[in-house]
């Protein structure tokens, strides 16, 4: 396999993750905007004009350029498995120089920047398996504006459904404008600390309008959307009808004695591009 | 609106006006604001008071040896709840852009100072970075890292701006 022409794909992927963003977000923000009056409606508007320019002169929409987060599904019978983690921070470093991406990544102990978005643990990615010989690839560059809002409740039992709303609810609530509304709110209920967490960020993957198979979950998504949007928070917290384009909830079973649930908003730039990489080492950017 | 922003006009402006601002505004994150609260304005390197304040650690590329902004939209204000009171009472600056709102000790400083808080929208980078004709320079590049730095701009009709927070002790942020 090709590892220059692997990393060139990558590279792609970041690109496209970075100034452009999905076509459900773009939808959702337009029924926004239409919906919206005032210094709301400025809001929208003026986010939409950005994305338009940031496709048409392939620059970061956003200045903050995340951390980036990698969802890698490896076929079973890819070849290759060895060359991927390598590969895909070599992308990174080489995005950061040439997309340019803002050195993001400092040192926790002494905040040294060594300014190509590497460090221990970065990027991170999440591997998993699936049939076949492709290996599918997910970036999600996720800002720390949005990213410091999230939240995790261990939750007593007892304390049901009602409960998991009325917390989702208070973290919306509590970070009012500073993730960048509207958001779209990714919910992990269930399994462990870290395991809730992981499925509320994974929530975020789906795109916005699409609910999750599941009918009590899908209910409980339009339920929370609803009581979100009520609360006046609007687009970047000046008031408004629209505080969340969407609500996506991932479920885990969980311990009898515990209940997870974690809450992680995404700012309205929900950045996120997925590649194919086929096992002759060809790819498609998608 | 040219920047300086005279007292006048500052008394005039209420949440939801709409602004585009020209003239000379500093960029400062908490890193920045840190620093400049251990600072007298003597000392400063800059003179913030006829500029506007711009919460942004905007991300920026050098061209043959002239830095030029790729994309620079704001930054989370409330990050800097716990000094803009004493750099708002200390450098005589009139005018914050940010993102997402301040506190009540802002708000207060706001109305002892006659100043405004204004929005810009979060996350759009590339039309802000369209709006700056011009990176004078750069402060503290070395110490602070590309988005923490004092990053002097000149920018034309740069907004929309809301104000968001005025010189009255009204915010768009409070709900009850």
């Amino acid at each position: 396999m090709d590892k220059k022409h692997l990393e060139e794909g990558i590279l792609q992927l970041i690109l496209k993750a970075e100034t452009e963003i999905p076509s459900d977000v773009i939808s959702a923000l337009k029924q926004a905007y239409r919906v919206e009056t005032g210094a709301a409606k400025i809001q929208l508007e003026t986010m939409l004009a950005n994305v338009e320019m940031a496709r048409k002169k392939r620059c970061p929409m956003c200045q903050d350029t995340g951390i980036l987060t990698f969802f890698v599904n490896i076929g079973t019978n890819f070849r290759a498995t060895g060359i991927l983690k390598q590969t895909i921070e070599q992308a990174v470093a080489r995005a950061t120089r040439e997309i340019p991406l803002r050195p993001n990544i400092v040192n926790p102990m002494t905040r040294t920047n060594h300014g190509d978005n590497l460090g221990s643990y970065l990027p991170h990615i999440l591997w998993d398996f699936e049939p076949g010989d492709l290996v599918h690839i997910t970036t999600l560059p996720k800002g720390s504006g949005s990213e410091n809002m999230s939240a995790l409740g261990m939750l007593s039992p007892s304390i049901g459904l009602e409960g998991v709303k009325q917390f989702v609810v208070d973290v919306v609530k509590k970070a009012g404008g500073k993730p960048c509304p509207p958001i779209i709110v990714g919910v992990g209920i269930g399994g462990s600390a870290d395991l809730a967490m992981n499925l509320g960020k994974r929530a975020l993957l789906r795109p916005v309008g699409i609910h999750h198979t599941e009918k009590p979950i899908a209910y409980l998504e339009q339920e929370l959307l609803d009581i979100i949007n009520k609360t006046g928070i609007g687009p970047m917290g000046l008031g408004g009808k629209v505080t969340a384009l969407d609500v996506h909830v991932e479920v885990a079973h969980r311990h009898p004695a515990s209940l997870p649930v974690g809450v992680v908003i995404q700012c309205w730039a929900d950045r996120r591009a997925s590649m194919v990489v086929h096992s002759d080492g060809s790819w498609e950017v998608k | 609106m040219n920047l300086p922003v005279s007292s006048e006009i500052l008394k005039k402006l209420r949440v939801n006006d709409v602004l585009y601002v020209t003239g000379k505004i500093f960029t400062a994150r908490d890193s920045a604001h840190m620093k400049m609260r251990g600072m007298k304005p003597k000392e400063l390197p800059f003179d913030p008071s006829a500029m506007g304040l711009y919460h942004c650690g905007p991300l920026m590329k050098s061209e043959n040896g002239r830095w030029i902004a790729v994309s620079a939209g704001p930054t989370t204000s409330s990050r800097m709840e716990e000094f803009e009171d004493i750099l708002l009472n200390r450098f005589g600056f009139h005018l914050i852009i940010g993102k997402g709102g301040m506190g009540e000790r802002t708000e207060k400083a706001l109305k002892k100072t006659g100043s405004v808080y204004t929005a810009f929208p979060g996350g759009v980078g590339v039309l802000a970075a369209e709006k700056i004709i011009h990176v004078f320079q750069v402060y503290w590049l070395e110490e602070l890292g590309m988005p923490e730095a004092v990053w002097i701009l000149e920018v034309k009709e740069f907004g929309p701006l809301v104000v968001a927070m005025d010189s009255y002790g009204q915010s768009l942020y409070r709900r009850s």
